[in-house]
């Protein structure tokens, strides 16, 4: 199809053809992620649709919809609002920050009538775009000019700062790793990479003066779970029990100790894997795995090629997001990360990260219906 | 502005080189968590799932059924009975605790302190694990409760097991109690039953020594439980295997005779088999009601126990050390005989002069007791005569006499806390005082006073001995569970027939013949007739000029400086099978009330005649073959 002539393109495509050219093969493969987790909300629910896997159904149709609505409206019209919904999902946090609903002993919620938003999910999406939209513009030289350095990095710190805030350090973790990764593949030098890595390295003896008490016990069960194995690092041998317990094929569906006895904290949304680990063994979680791996594997693809510096952006900044989200996930319930409260994508129930990650999905496929549309440098979108 | 420029191309060029470092970075996480995986399943799986089941899977004992203790015709003495009780389990609480307090308060009586203590129970436990509210209810209560139940919410009524003893104080000294577990216990004993909470231990009594064998052996639930500890379900359940019955030799008809006659005084009596040691009653007045100790004593009435002057805690008859007084003149007259005095004769003028001391007879006053000998020295109590006979023999034969008859140390009889009495010696004297044994002091000994002490299961051995002539030990029990007790036939005693046939008569006179002792309280009717002998001890010292101005009148003395009144016997004193001891404390001297307490029992017993009835326990082959055991089972 890149060999078709570059004119054929000028003419947009209809609803049918965007239809025809989403790549169903990855919205199947994510169906088939979701229906995983909805298997494992049905068993550490005791063998019940309710009360966490219909609602997630739900939400995944709705999500469904919203993917392939997002996938069919085009790449340009996504650029041109990218930084309008970034600008509101910061206005969000700010506002989370003033009214919002203390959940958790964090600050994350905000009620818009019957949805609970969580402004720092959709400041994921927002964050790839905007910075997407930025460095669509400048060159590769542009980009590590420290003047024009100094526009993403404020981009990237602003949200990061809010969420950190809230405070939810997984989240802003993923936002600064998101930011980072843009810079990075939109072609960062060296030169400030090297440097400013190792300033990283040399700043967490003060980050860490700064961490919340909760958070620092985090790190430092983590660092030795026995040390409290009944106390906070409870969750991490609990969840390493659980995994380990399934051995290669598992104790069975349903039949996992470790979740339907309530050993696991959190056993529906962040710890949801570990259900999976014990119930399915080494074929299921590293299955699982697998699948995440190729769902990235398309991800990668796209961004490769689409035309548009916009488009592999927003295509490689979505996909490094959503294996962010498996990574700390993982290792997190693994015992290889502290614990921090990131859901395991498409899996853990919960309502806005199933939307985002849905609305991500379809701007992924977006990018892939839309690869072929070239966009000018100093474009600023279609509207 | 160009719309495309060359920099584009060089830009993809970087994105695609940099997703491939990323795409790099990426597959390596992946197969770093996939590593993991293989280190956490394969590799370590069997201990992660060891672990698991070591969460989920936990073991809940099962407390056993106490053994009964029956008596020799199956009376159950101490059983189990169903312990009615209203439990609060605090989550099903519909209004909360307080309000479910307050409902279940109209409907049985609530004590603030059982409020603050259901109370306490709640916050030590789980919201789920379900709290005493009442126990030992009456069945109206328990009733009442059941009928109010459905605006009970939260109440559950339940059926357990508690010990309980039908007999209450009559046999507390036998029986003895079962209470809490207390630290000590814990310290002493790991079975894993003693956590269990609400257990009882026995504490005393036969409920003490034979508790590993009362106790049984716990049974054991294997349960599924969750994070919380809440049961899910049972996996296995493995029953308990109830304690073993424990047979005693006890008749508690007699016993509760016993018990009625001693009435309030403070005083111990053993009724036993003279034939073979069995112990037909066994009691110590006052008692208390183990009833108590299980159910959870007050701190009053355990005041009212420890305060009162009778010692009701103390079981008298083995753990209470008397002066045998003049029911110790019968070993030393055993001695006598032995010892080349069967022939002895003794002039009593009222009193003996040894050195500078002038030792005195009861019959002082009248002039002495006149011609003496031996069997007439023990129908009068004659002291001068067994002064000469203490004399004669010396302190070393007196105790290898009395240690002979088994004086002087425990009989092991089957109850924890028995005193062995005491026979003093010369090493004894030079080690305890640093002074060398005196005269004196072996013709104050040779009457029973002094260092001299005894306790009534050992005066009642005497009896036995002197009824049989030969070496009877007592005991308690038949049979625990289904084991046997083994029991060799008692050997013959080390002194000759004839001492023996002497000092039986001797006790035949001192009861049936005028100027005898015990000769008020004689047994009358036909067949039945008992022999026996009294005796005093002083529990304080009378002084030289009290004697001569008049001893003051026991009646008129405080109770506590009175003397102990005691009597050895058995019966029919032609061919014994029943003997028997009684010490009533500060009894005092001139009424004998401890005789006519004696008279009472010994004639009860024969003519309720337990030995003749068949024993609830089987008969042993030894038992049968030694031709001590009397006619059982008719």
């Amino acid at each position: 199809m890149s060999s078709r002539p570059y004119a054929a393109q000028r003419r947009a495509l209809s609803i049918g053809e965007k239809l025809l050219e989403i790549n169903w093969g990855l919205v199947l493969l994510v169906g088939v992620v979701a229906s995983i987790g909805f298997a494992m909300l049905y068993s550490v629910a005791g063998g019940h649709f309710q009360p966490w896997a219909l609602p997630q159904m739900m939400r995944f149709v709705v999500g469904l919809l919203l993917l392939i609505a997002v996938a069919l409206v085009d790449i340009r019209v996504w650029m041109s609002l990218a930084y309008p919904a970034y600008g509101i999902s910061l206005l969000l946090l700010v506002g989370v920050e003033v009214a919002g609903h203390v959940g958790l002993g964090a600050q994350r919620w905000i009620e818009l009538g019957p949805l609970q938003l969580q402004p720092s999910e959709l400041m994921k999406i927002s964050l790839v775009l905007a910075l997407a939209r930025y460095l669509h513009g400048q060159s590769v030289e542009e980009v590590s000019w420290p003047l024009r350095l100094l526009i993403p990095l404020a981009m990237i710190g602003a949200p990061v700062v809010l969420v950190l805030l809230e405070p939810n350090l997984g989240t802003a973790t993923i936002l600064a790793l998101d930011g980072c990764s843009l810079l990075f593949l939109a072609g960062l030098s060296w030169w400030w990479i090297a440097p400013t890595v190792s300033a990283i390295v040399a700043a967490v003896p003060i980050v860490w003066r700064f961490m919340h008490d909760y958070q620092k016990q985090r790190v430092l069960t983590f660092l030795n779970p026995a040390s409290d194995a009944l106390g906070a690092g409870w969750n991490i041998s609990q969840a390493e029990i659980a995994i380990g317990s399934g051995g290669f094929a598992g104790k069975g569906f349903g039949q996992g100790t470790q979740s339907q006895l309530n050993f696991l904290p959190e056993k529906q949304t962040d710890f949801i894997y570990t259900t999976l680990g014990e119930e399915f063994g080494f074929v299921g979680s590293a299955g699982l795995l697998i699948l995440f791996a190729v769902v990235i594997g398309f991800g990668i693809r796209i961004a490769m090629a689409s035309r548009s510096q916009f488009g592999r952006l927003v295509a490689m900044g979505l996909t490094l997001n959503f294996f962010f989200y498996i990574m700390i996930n993982a290792a997190m319930v693994m015992g290889l990360m502290p614990v921090v409260g990131i859901p395991m994508p498409l899996v853990s129930y919960g309502g806005t990260a199933m939307l985002t990650v849905m609305f991500g999905f379809g701007l992924l496929m977006s990018v892939h219906v839309h690869r072929q549309v070239e966009i000018p440098r100093h474009s600023a979108g279609l509207i | 502005m160009p719309l495309f420029d060359r920099k584009d191309k060089s830009r993809y060029a970087t994105f695609t080189r940099r997703t491939l470092i990323m795409t790099g970075g990426m597959a390596s996480v992946m197969v770093t968590l996939a590593g993991r995986l293989y280190k956490l399943q394969i590799l370590d799986g069997d201990k992660y799932m060891t672990r698991a089941k070591d969460n989920s899977v936990s073991q809940r004992l099962i407390a056993p059924l106490r053994g009964r203790i029956v008596d020799r015709f199956g009376v159950e003495l101490a059983n189990n009975r169903q312990n009615y009780r209203v439990l609060l389990v605090p989550e099903q609480a519909a209004q909360g605790v307080d309000a479910a307090l307050d409902t279940i308060g109209r409907v049985i009586a609530l004590t603030p302190h059982d409020r603050d203590r259901i109370r306490h129970d709640i916050a030590m436990n789980k919201k789920f694990v379900p709290v005493t509210v009442a126990e030992n209810m009456s069945w109206e209560e328990f009733a009442r409760v059941n009928l109010h139940l459905p605006y009970l919410s939260g109440m559950q009524p339940d059926v357990g097991e508690t010990r309980d003893y039908p007999f209450g104080a009559e046999l507390s000294h036998v029986l003895g109690y079962v209470a809490s577990v207390s630290p000590e216990d814990e310290a002493k004993d790991d079975n894993p039953l003693l956590d269990l909470p609400g257990f009882r231990i026995g504490k005393r009594g036969i409920e003490k020594t034979f508790e590993s064998e009362i106790r049984g052996t716990a049974g054991a639930s294997r349960v599924e439980v969750n994070a919380y500890g809440r049961v899910i379900r049972e996996l296995g359940h493995e029953a308990a295997t109830p304690g073993a019955d424990v047979y005693l030799t006890i008749d508690r008809q007699v016993q509760n005779f016993v018990t009625q006659r001693l009435g309030d005084q403070s005083a111990a009596c053993v009724v036993m088999d003279a034939q073979n040691g069995d112990v037909l009653a066994l009691a110590s007045t006052p008692g208390y009601d183990p009833n108590l100790f299980n159910v959870g004593i007050t701190n009053a009435q355990w005041k009212a126990l420890t305060d009162d002057d009778h010692t009701p805690l103390l079981d008298k008859a083995v753990s209470g050390n008397y002066p045998p007084g003049s029911t110790f003149k019968t070993a030393m007259a055993l001695a006598a005989v032995d010892n080349g005095m069967a022939d002895l004769a003794v002039d009593c003028t009222g009193s003996m002069r040894l050195g500078d001391h002038i030792f005195y007879c009861d019959a002082w006053r009248i002039g002495g007791h006149g011609h003496v000998d031996l069997p007439r020295g023990i129908q009068v109590s004659c002291d001068v005569f067994f002064y000469e006979v203490a004399r004669r023999l010396g302190i070393d034969k007196m105790a290898e006499a009395a240690r002979a008859m088994g004086l002087g140390s425990p009989t092991g009889i089957e109850l924890p806390g028995e005193v062995g009495g005491f026979i003093p010696s010369r090493a004894w004297k030079l080690a305890r005082f640093g002074i060398p044994w005196q005269q004196g002091e072996t013709l104050v000994n040779g009457i029973g006073q002094g260092y001299v002490l005894a306790t009534p299961i050992q005066l009642c051995m005497l009896a036995a001995r002197f009824a049989t002539g030969r070496a009877v030990v007592p005991r308690l029990t038949h049979q625990v569970g289904a084991m046997l007790e083994p029991r060799r036939p008692p050997a013959p005693l080390p002194f000759s027939d004839k001492a023996v046939a002497m000092v039986r008569e001797g006790m035949s006179m001192a009861v049936n013949a005028p100027g005898g002792t015990a000769y008020g309280w004689r047994i009358t009717q036909p067949g039945f007739e008992m022999a026996g002998k009294t005796g005093t001890a002083q529990v304080r010292r009378i002084t030289k000029e009290e004697r001569q101005n008049g001893i003051t009148p026991e009646s008129e003395l405080p109770w506590k400086d009175r003397e102990h009144a005691l009597f050895i016997g058995f019966a029919p004193f032609d061919s014994p099978r029943y003997a028997l001891s009684i010490v009533v404390e500060h009894g005092g001297a001139r009424n004998e009330p401890q005789v006519e307490f004696a008279r009472d029992i010994l004639l009860y017993v024969q003519q309720r005649d337990p030995l003749k009835m068949r024993p609830a326990y089987p008969m042993r082959a030894a038992d049968a073959t030694t031709g001590f055991v009397p006619k059982a089972g008719g």
